[in-house]
C-alpha cells in the first residue's frame, strides 16, 4: 500500500466529516475532498508527504469548495459559507479540526433512510469505499447502487436530517441502528467478501475511539475481532472448518488480544445486552476446552432475549457439545426454520451423535438442497460421505 | 425547515363512530387533548379538518372529459385522515411531533413530507 493509499483510507472518514460539518452539503464536501486527494496524488510524491496529511488534505479541500462556491454564487446562498473569511494557503491547525465522524455516521444511519441506503452511505463516506466496490460488495449492478446513493444524499438535503449526535434521549435507538449498520457489513464480509469484514472492523474501531463510555460500541468491536481472528482458519480446500478442527495456529492472537480487552471494557462498563454476550460467546469458543455448559447457557439466555430461532439453533449446537445431546435435538425439532440449512445440518450432527444414521442421512440431504455457498455444500457432503463408511 | 405532516388514519377510531364509542371516556378525552397540544405546539399550523373519505368525490380529465367517482383516490382506508404543517429544525424536529399525533398510536400513521425550497 502507497503512502497515499494508507492516509486514503485512514483519513477520508475524517476529511468529509469535516467538510460535511463545515460546508453543510455531502456532494459539495464529497466532490472537494475527492479533488483534494487528487491533488495529493499529483504533488506529495514529487514534493513530498505534508507533516499534517489531515490538515493539509482540509484546508485544500475547504480552500477548492470555497473557490467553487465563489464561481457558482447560487450555491453559496445554499451553504454554511457566507459568513466564511477568504480562503487562505495557511494550513488550518490540525487541533483545530473537530473530528465529526459520529456526526456524520449518525446522519448515514438515520432511521429514516433505508437500511440499504444506510449501509451504502456509511461505506461510502465512512469507509471511503466507491460506488462501484460497494456495488460488487453487495452483488447490485453499479447503477442501482449510484442511484442509492443519489437518492439517500438527497433526502438528507431535502428533509433536513441533522448532522449532529442524537441528544441523550434518541440516543439509545440511533446507536443501536448504527450498530445494527455495522453488524451487517462484518456479517456480509463474514461469509466470505473478507474487505468488508475489515471496513466494517475499522468502523468498530474508530466509534469505540469516539464513544469509549457506550459498552455496546466495545462488545460490538470485541465480536467482530474474536469472530475475525479465526478467518484464516475456517476454510481449508474450499470447504469450512469446525471450530473443534481448526488449525489454530492461523488464528490471529493479537487480534484476540484486542477483542478480549474490548470485551472487558464492555464488561467494565456495564454491558449486559446482546452484543456483550454475543462477544462473551465468541470469547469462549476460542478457549483450548471451550466450556460448553457455560457457552449454552450464554445462548439460551440470548435466546430468551432476542427470540431469535437461529440463536436457538446455535443453542442446541452447544447444548449437544455440552453433552445434552437428546435435549439438543427436541430444541431443534421445535425450530420453524424448514428453509434454513443450518437446521439440517445440525440436526443430522445431532443425529449422527445418536447413532441414527438413516435418520442423519435424510437431514443431510435436506440441507444439501438449501445450501448454497460452495465451500459449505463440501463440507456437508463430505460429513455425509463418512456416516456411509 | 417546513413539513407538510399528513395523517393517514388507517384504523384508527374517528369520533361517531362504533370503535370511537368503544374508547373510554378517558381515552377520548386524552385524543382530544393530544391534538390541541400538537395544534398549539410552536411551529405549528394546523389544517383544516376535513369530513370523511366517504364523502369525497375523485376528478379525472380524459380526452377532455371531466369524469368523476365517488370516493377518495384511495382505498377510503388509505384515505387522508388531516394534515398541518410544521416549522421545525430538523427532520428529528418533525419526526418527534409525528409520534405524538393520536393517530400514529392508534392504528393510523403520519407521513413527514418536507416543503420544497422552505
Amino acid at each position: 500500500m502507497t503512502v497515499l493509499e494508507q492516509v486514503f483510507r485512514d483519513e477520508w472518514g475524517r476529511v468529509l466529516a469535516a467538510l460535511i460539518g463545515f460546508l453543510g452539503d455531502f456532494d459539495l464536501a464529497e466532490e472537494a475532498a475527492q479533488e483534494a486527494f487528487a491533488i495529493a496524488a499529483e504533488r506529495w510524491p514529487r514534493d513530498g508527504t505534508p507533516a499534517s496529511p489531515r490538515a493539509w488534505l482540509v484546508t485544500t479541500a475547504r480552500n477548492r469548495a470555497i473557490d467553487r462556491i465563489r464561481r457558482e454564487r447560487t450555491l453559496a446562498a445554499k451553504t454554511r459559507l457566507l459568513d466564511v473569511p477568504e480562503a487562505t494557503e495557511d494550513e488550518v491547525d490540525e487541533t483545530t479540526i473537530p473530528d465529526e465522524r459520529l456526526e456524520l455516521i449518525f446522519t448515514c444511519c438515520h432511521p429514516s433512510l433505508a437500511l440499504d441506503a444506510q449501509v451504502a452511505l456509511t461505506l461510502r463516506t465512512l469507509g471511503g469505499l466507491t460506488t462501484d466496490e460497494i456495488a460488487r460488495a453487495f452483488l447490485v449492478p453499479d447503477e442501482t447502487m449510484a442511484k442509492r446513493l443519489v437518492r439517500a444524499k438527497r433526502k438528507i438535503k431535502a428533509a433536513a436530517i441533522p448532522f449532529r449526535v442524537p441528544p441523550e434521549h434518541l440516543l439509545p435507538d440511533r446507536l443501536a441502528a448504527v450498530l445494527a449498520v455495522v453488524y451487517l457489513i462484518f456479517n456480509e464480509g463474514y461469509g466470505g467478501r473478507g474487505d468488508l469484514a475489515a471496513d466494517a472492523i475499522r468502523l468498530g474501531r474508530a466509534l469505540a475511539e469516539l464513544m469509549p463510555d457506550e459498552p455496546d460500541v466495545q462488545a460490538l468491536l470485541a465480536l467482530m475481532l474474536l469472530n475475525d481472528a479465526r478467518r484464516d482458519a475456517r476454510f481449508a480446500d474450499g470447504a469450512i472448518v469446525l471450530l473443534a478442527e481448526q488449525d489454530r495456529s492461523l488464528w490471529d492472537d493479537r487480534q484476540i488480544a484486542l477483542g478480549r480487552e474490548a470485551l472487558d471494557r464492555a464488561l467494565a462498563l456495564g454491558g449486559r445486552d446482546a452484543y456483550v454476550v454475543q462477544a462473551a460467546i465468541a470469547a469462549l469458543h476460542l478457549e483450548e476446552h471451550p466450556d460448553w455448559p457455560q457457552i449454552a447457557a450464554l445462548y439460551g439466555e440470548l435466546a430468551r432475549r432476542t427470540g431469535s430461532e437461529v440463536v436457538s439453533l446455535n443453542h442446541a449446537a452447544a447444548m449437544a457439545e455440552a453433552g445434552e445431546v437428546v435435549a439438543a435435538l427436541s430444541l431443534v425439532d421445535g425450530l420453524t426454520l424448514d428453509r434454513y440449512h443450518y437446521l439440517h445440518a445440525t440436526r443430522a450432527e445431532l443425529l449422527r451423535r445418536l447413532d441414527r444414521p438413516e435418520d442423519a442421512r435424510t437431514s443431510y440431504d435436506r440441507a444439501l438442497e438449501l445450501v448454497h455457498a460452495d465451500e459449505e455444500r463440501r463440507f456437508l457432503e463430505r460429513r455425509r460421505a463418512e456416516l456411509e463408511d | 425547515m417546513k413539513y407538510l405532516l399528513l395523517i393517514q388514519h388507517g384504523d384508527t377510531p374517528t369520533p361517531g363512530t362504533d370503535p370511537w364509542n368503544r374508547l373510554s371516556e378517558e381515552e377520548q378525552q386524552a385524543v382530544y387533548a393530544d391534538y390541541q397540544a400538537i395544534n398549539q405546539t410552536p411551529g405549528v399550523t394546523p389544517g383544516a379538518w376535513m369530513e370523511g373519505p366517504e364523502t369525497a368525490t375523485t376528478v379525472r380529465v380524459q380526452d377532455g372529459r371531466t369524469l368523476t367517482t365517488d370516493g377518495p383516490f384511495v382505498a377510503v382506508k388509505e384515505a387522508l385522515g388531516g394534515y398541518l404543517f410544521f416549522e421545525a429544525a430538523d427532520l428529528d424536529a418533525a419526526i418527534e411531533l409525528a409520534s405524538r399525533i393520536p393517530a400514529a398510536r392508534l392504528g393510523g400513521a403520519i407521513e413527514v413530507r418536507p416543503l420544497k425550497g422552505q
